[in-house]
């Protein structure tokens, strides 16, 4: 892909996103969804994050990608605190999560969160499943809470599954129903945890399909995801990390389509085409630690 | 010529057999079944025993194990809960009390409430009353250990989903961990209740009045009455037609939980 017709793509997709943006009502001016400085995090000696700077503007798909254990799984459960981080400053839509004044609570509810194992409450119905934090922790009333949770299943193209147990249904299903959860409670930015990593390959498209309709109506958007595909089709940027740090981030044609560093070239030849890489394995020489690109 | 180790097998398993009818020839012949059937199914004396060993004794065998069961389990959650507590008093106080309880006899609980209390600080409980906290107080210590397995078996990724969602951590428990934790204890739960049924026998310490008989007692009074075990032969099938179905409700619930997985 030339750089012309990248740029191009670029603008294309930036457009979409301001007409989507009109169309849904601002919640506040600040126009970062989500920024991080200086954040490092440990557990007990083993160093996961090793010092992260990074932000999401208000309608942007970010993608992570990276090598296992690189940290990304941590940096994305540091945004909404299901991991504590060492130190740093973590702040979502105008709110620093990491003041220890702030209610938790009352952030979490306005990011959702998918997991790459679904976590769908396997006691409750489907239905129950979208309703259980809307009425326990929005308080909406059951007529209410059943309305939205029907639009934001026919949303994910399972609106009629409302009755099922998440055990009668595929994984994909599943992956589906979880993201019509986090979407039932109206959410300023979505997280997305690997979610199709633990996906049948005959179940990825569909819940792909969903995210990248979401990401068309404008959701904010930071997932952490080894599709290369989603992340060059989808993404507005695409951050590399290894080794706790940001190796490289920038549009997807140019990370992806011509990384600049060493490292991530090594990556994205293993991901891309495995069996090449088996062959041509390079040994890693790349500088440690540092940013390029910002 | 040695024998192989299949035939060898053979002779043995007949061997077996063999032993086997030969024990139930000899007391065949020895018994005296004439005495063994007034003892044991003297239809007179059962007779006698109806309606009230059910009316009576089979309905108060139910209310005091129900009565020890739900106190047991109000107080078992409450300590299972306390056992998991970052606050670590809470939890020293959940272990005393499990190693306690679970270490002495029902009999010395049932004592202690029953006479000991009274006496000491001169209060008369009821006797409903005295049943449930003796039942209930052995019951939970066990019950807690189980429901705090049930706990710590749901899968750390429930929490997760539900705090993300914006749940506190007792909302997170309430409406999404303990119900599931529930479901996996239904079973070792259900296995405590038919415990808890034998052990509710233990009242007849605490000196009842008729109507306040249960099983065990009901048929050792009418032991005495009739001079004859069918009393008790009958009492021990009425215990049987609690507990059985309860361990069937428990295979069903084993059962159902192993499909839902």
């Amino acid at each position: 892909m030339t750089q012309d017709k990248a740029e191009q793509k670029a603008v294309e997709k930036a457009v979409q996103k301001e007409t989507a943006k009109d169309a849904a009502p601002e919640n506040s001016g600040d126009a970062k969804a989500i920024d991080v400085q200086g954040l490092h995090k440990a557990f007990g000696e083993l160093e996961v994050l090793r010092g992260i700077d990074f932000s999401v503007a208000r309608g942007e798909v970010v993608c992570i990608i990276g090598p296992s254990g690189s940290g990304k799984s941590t940096l994305l459960r540091c945004v909404n605190l299901l991991e504590e981080p060492s130190s740093g400053r973590v702040t979502v839509a105008g709110t620093e999560v990491t003041d220890p004044d702030v209610d938790i609570d009352l952030v979490r509810r306005r990011i959702g969160m998918v997991f790459q194992s679904f976590n769908l409450f396997p006691h409750l119905t489907v239905l129950e499943n979208l309703t259980i934090a809307q009425r326990r922790v929005l308080r909406r009333d059951r007529a209410e809470a059943d309305r939205i949770a029907r639009v934001n299943l026919e949303r994910v193209g399972l609106g009629e599954k409302e009755a099922s147990y998440p055990a009668q249904l595929s994984g994909g299903q599943q992956q589906r129903v979880a993201i019509a959860r986090a979407l039932s409670m109206d959410p300023e930015l979505m997280l997305f945890d690997e979610p199709t990593s633990a996906l049948d390959p005959e179940l990825v498209g569909d819940v792909l399909a969903v995210m990248r309709s979401l990401a068309d109506e404008g959701m904010t958007m930071l997932v952490v995801t080894h599709e290369m595909s989603f992340a060059r089709e989808v993404a507005d940027r695409v951050v590399f990390m290894d080794g706790g740090v940001i190796v490289e981030e920038g549009i997807p044609e140019r990370v992806v389509g011509d990384p600049q560093h060493e490292r991530t070239r090594t990556f994205l030849a293993r991901v891309l085409d495995p069996a090449a890489a088996e062959v041509g394995e390079v040994a890693d020489t790349g500088p440690t630690g540092k940013r390029v690109d910002r | 010529m040695p024998l192989s180790k299949r035939r060898r097998a053979r002779i043995i398993r007949g061997v077996q057999y063999g032993v086997l009818v030969a024990a139930v020839v000899i007391f065949a012949l020895v018994a005296d079944w004439h005495q063994l059937r007034t003892a044991f199914f003297d239809v007179n004396v059962a007779k006698a025993l109806f309606p009230d060993i059910i009316t009576t004794a089979l309905v108060n065998t139910v209310l005091y194990t129900l009565l020890g069961f739900g106190f047991g389990l109000a107080l078992g959650l409450v300590l299972a809960l306390m056992r998991l507590s970052s606050v670590p008093p809470y939890r020293w106080i959940a272990v005393t009390y499990i190693e306690f309880f679970r270490g002495i006899p029902a009999l010395l609980v049932f004592i202690a409430l029953g006479f000991g209390v009274p006496l000491a600080f001169e209060v008369a409980l009821d006797m409903n009353v005295t049943v449930m906290l003796s039942l209930g107080l052995v019951g939970a210590a066990y019950m807690a250990e189980t429901i705090r397995a049930g706990i710590q078996a749901v899968p750390k990724g429930q929490t997760e989903a539900a705090r993300s969602l914006g749940m506190s951590h007792g909302r997170a428990m309430l409406s999404i961990v303990i119900p599931q934790a529930f479901r996996i204890v239904l079973p070792p739960l259900t296995n405590e209740l038919i415990l808890l049924t034998k052990d509710s026998s233990l009242v007849y310490l605490l000196g009842l009045s008729l109507g306040q008989f249960e099983l065990a007692n009901f048929g050792r009074d009418a032991l005495n009455e009739h001079k004859s075990l069918t009393p008790i032969l009958i009492a021990g099938l009425l215990y049987l037609v609690i507990t059985l179905p309860l361990g069937q409700v428990v295979r069903r619930l084993e059962a159902r939980t192993a499909k839902a997985r």
